[in-house]
């Protein structure tokens, strides 16, 4: 590991300072940062340690109906919110599904915002990578496989994003609230994320000076509370990351869809939301045929990065699964396997 | 520039002056304070080996700063006997047999523990299974892990067993 200054604020303007810091970082519970560290994929000259920061801690309900989550706040300690989980429910699965309960206890909500791709070329310093290093290099132009891009990749990077959090959110509309030295602003989660194209380094909007504070899931996120779901298709099923994920949700009125949500993971540098895939669900019943044909727009223009075509069917069929368990309901908080296509408890 | 941390490990108060932030939790434990009991396992938050309290809540040591744990209580393997009694994890793990080269069992237990500190599982096997998938055993001993865990919560939660 590079040699680091390290610095705890405890308030919003301290970290501010903090982060003006040539070379400086923020930092939340470690458990991508640190480890990118480990093998020199991430060099910051300054650490600032954000899990100190009093006014980024709180869960709050508003009075428009928005909750707003403090961009320290550790994932377990969301995923158990009965706010969270009585607004987005499926957010809550999602959350519990991903990595083991030590990581979950330690990762935040903006680190998991923020975390790197898990593409093996990204964090071996040896090789090339044009996400990491800037340029159009890519090791895994040659290797890529079951970890990676199927729809939004570019020829200079086909890695996905890694989170499950994530998926639900940009189904959600969530908004990212971020503070810079032009004040408070706040972006739609789906906006925030970037997608490759021929500046692949460029992964967020987060610009010299800025940092998270928070995420909104607005007050119509929780219009889907009653019938929404993840599925998360994996390699084992605890403790993977996904191999194909779908987020979706549906509101469901004499038999009808009269409006419905979908993003995927695990296929795309940043969670995929089609809403042509949605909106062609308005007026039809909640049936496996109309889940297919929204499927196929949602993924319409996928295309092999390299020996993982079978992703484009999978994620197809797990769009249609999420679909059809989400018009059974959501899931008991208690699952015994979050988001499993295994879990026995939940029907469907 | 040297940092003073002051934590509470196993019950002790405990003050270090960290020479360099790159320290992590785990080889403060292990290099500097004599605590070899979390294990170095992949040093990637992968196996579980280092696995820790801090404030009662399982993580892992590997991926934890030491300068972070200012003013918080570490609970070690070493810390869970009271006056030559096993913490009844400890008992639990030998009454099933639940280790064979022992590297992974610090972890295990300390994983364990926050898995019953959490309160959610109880003693279904499936919920067990799913709450422990952050520890590896690659010698085999999974079913009489799952067993001993069962054990200590089936017993905490009132009935027989």
């Amino acid at each position: 590991m590079k040699p680091f200054q390290f610095l705890r604020p405890r308030t919003l303007s301290e970290a501010a300072e903090a982060l003006r810091r040539p070379g400086a970082m923020a930092y939340g519970g470690g458990t991508n940062l640190l480890d990118l560290m480990k093998s020199h994929a991430r060099t910051p000259d300054v650490l600032v340690d954000m899990t100190a920061v009093s006014a980024l801690q709180d869960i709050a309900l508003d009075a428009a109906g928005d909750l707003r989550i403090g961009a320290a706040v550790r994932n377990a300690t969301l995923a158990r919110s009965p706010l969270l989980q009585r607004h987005s429910p499926m957010v809550a699965e999602a959350l519990l599904s991903g990595a083991s309960a030590q990581i979950r206890n330690m990762a935040t909500v903006a680190g998991n915002l923020l975390q790197e791709t898990r593409c093996a070329h990204f964090s071996n310093p040896d090789a090339g990578c044009g996400r990491r290093d800037g340029g159009q290099e890519c090791d895994a132009r040659l290797h890529a496989g079951r970890e990676h891009a199927v729809i939004g990749w570019s020829e200079s990077c086909r890695a996905v994003h890694p989170s499950d959090f994530c998926v639900p959110l940009v189904a959600l509309d969530a908004m990212v609230e971020i503070v810079g030295p032009s004040g408070l602003r706040r972006v739609a989660l789906a906006d925030f994320l970037l997608l490759p194209g021929d500046t692949p380094q460029r992964r967020t909007q987060l610009g010299a000076g800025d940092f998270i504070t928070g995420l909104i899931l607005p007050a119509a996120a929780a219009g889907f509370a009653a019938h929404g779901r993840y599925l998360k298709v994996r390699e084992r099923t605890s403790f993977a990351f996904a191999l194909v994920s779908a987020a979706a949700a549906v509101q469901i009125k004499e038999g009808r869809i009269l409006a419905a949500r979908l993003a995927l993971g695990g296929v795309a540098p940043k969670p995929w939301r089609v809403t042509a895939a949605e909106d062609c669900m308005g007026g039809r019943p909640p049936t496996a045929d109309v889940f297919r044909a929204a499927a196929e727009i949602a993924l319409s223009g996928a295309a092999a990065s390299g020996d993982n075509g079978f992703k484009i069917e999978l994620a197809k069929r797990t769009v249609v699964r999420a679909f059809e368990r989400a018009t059974v309901g959501v899931a008991p908080l208690d699952a015994a396997m979050p988001a499993s296509v295994f879990d026995t408890l939940s029907k469907a | 520039m040297t940092q003073a941390v002051k934590f509470t490990l196993n019950g002790a108060e405990c003050a270090v002056d960290l020479d360099d932030p790159r320290v992590t939790l785990l080889d403060l434990l292990r290099e500097r304070l004599g605590l070899t009991g979390a294990k170095k396992g992949c040093d990637r938050g992968q196996c579980g080996a280092c696995t820790v309290l801090i404030d009662g809540v399982r993580v892992n040591a590997c991926l934890t700063l030491a300068v972070t744990v200012q003013g918080a209580e570490v609970v070690t393997v070493e810390g869970l006997a009271t006056q030559g009694a096993l913490h009844p994890m400890q008992q639990a793990f030998l009454d099933h047999d639940a280790l064979q080269c022992g590297f992974c069992t610090p972890g295990q237990i300390l994983s364990a523990i926050g898995l019953m500190n959490e309160g959610e599982s109880g003693e279904d096997t499936a919920r067990v299974r799913e709450g422990m998938s952050g520890n590896l055993c690659r010698c085999g001993a999974q079913p009489g892990i799952i067993a001993a865990v069962r054990q200590v919560l089936r017993a905490r939660s009132g009935q027989t067993g």
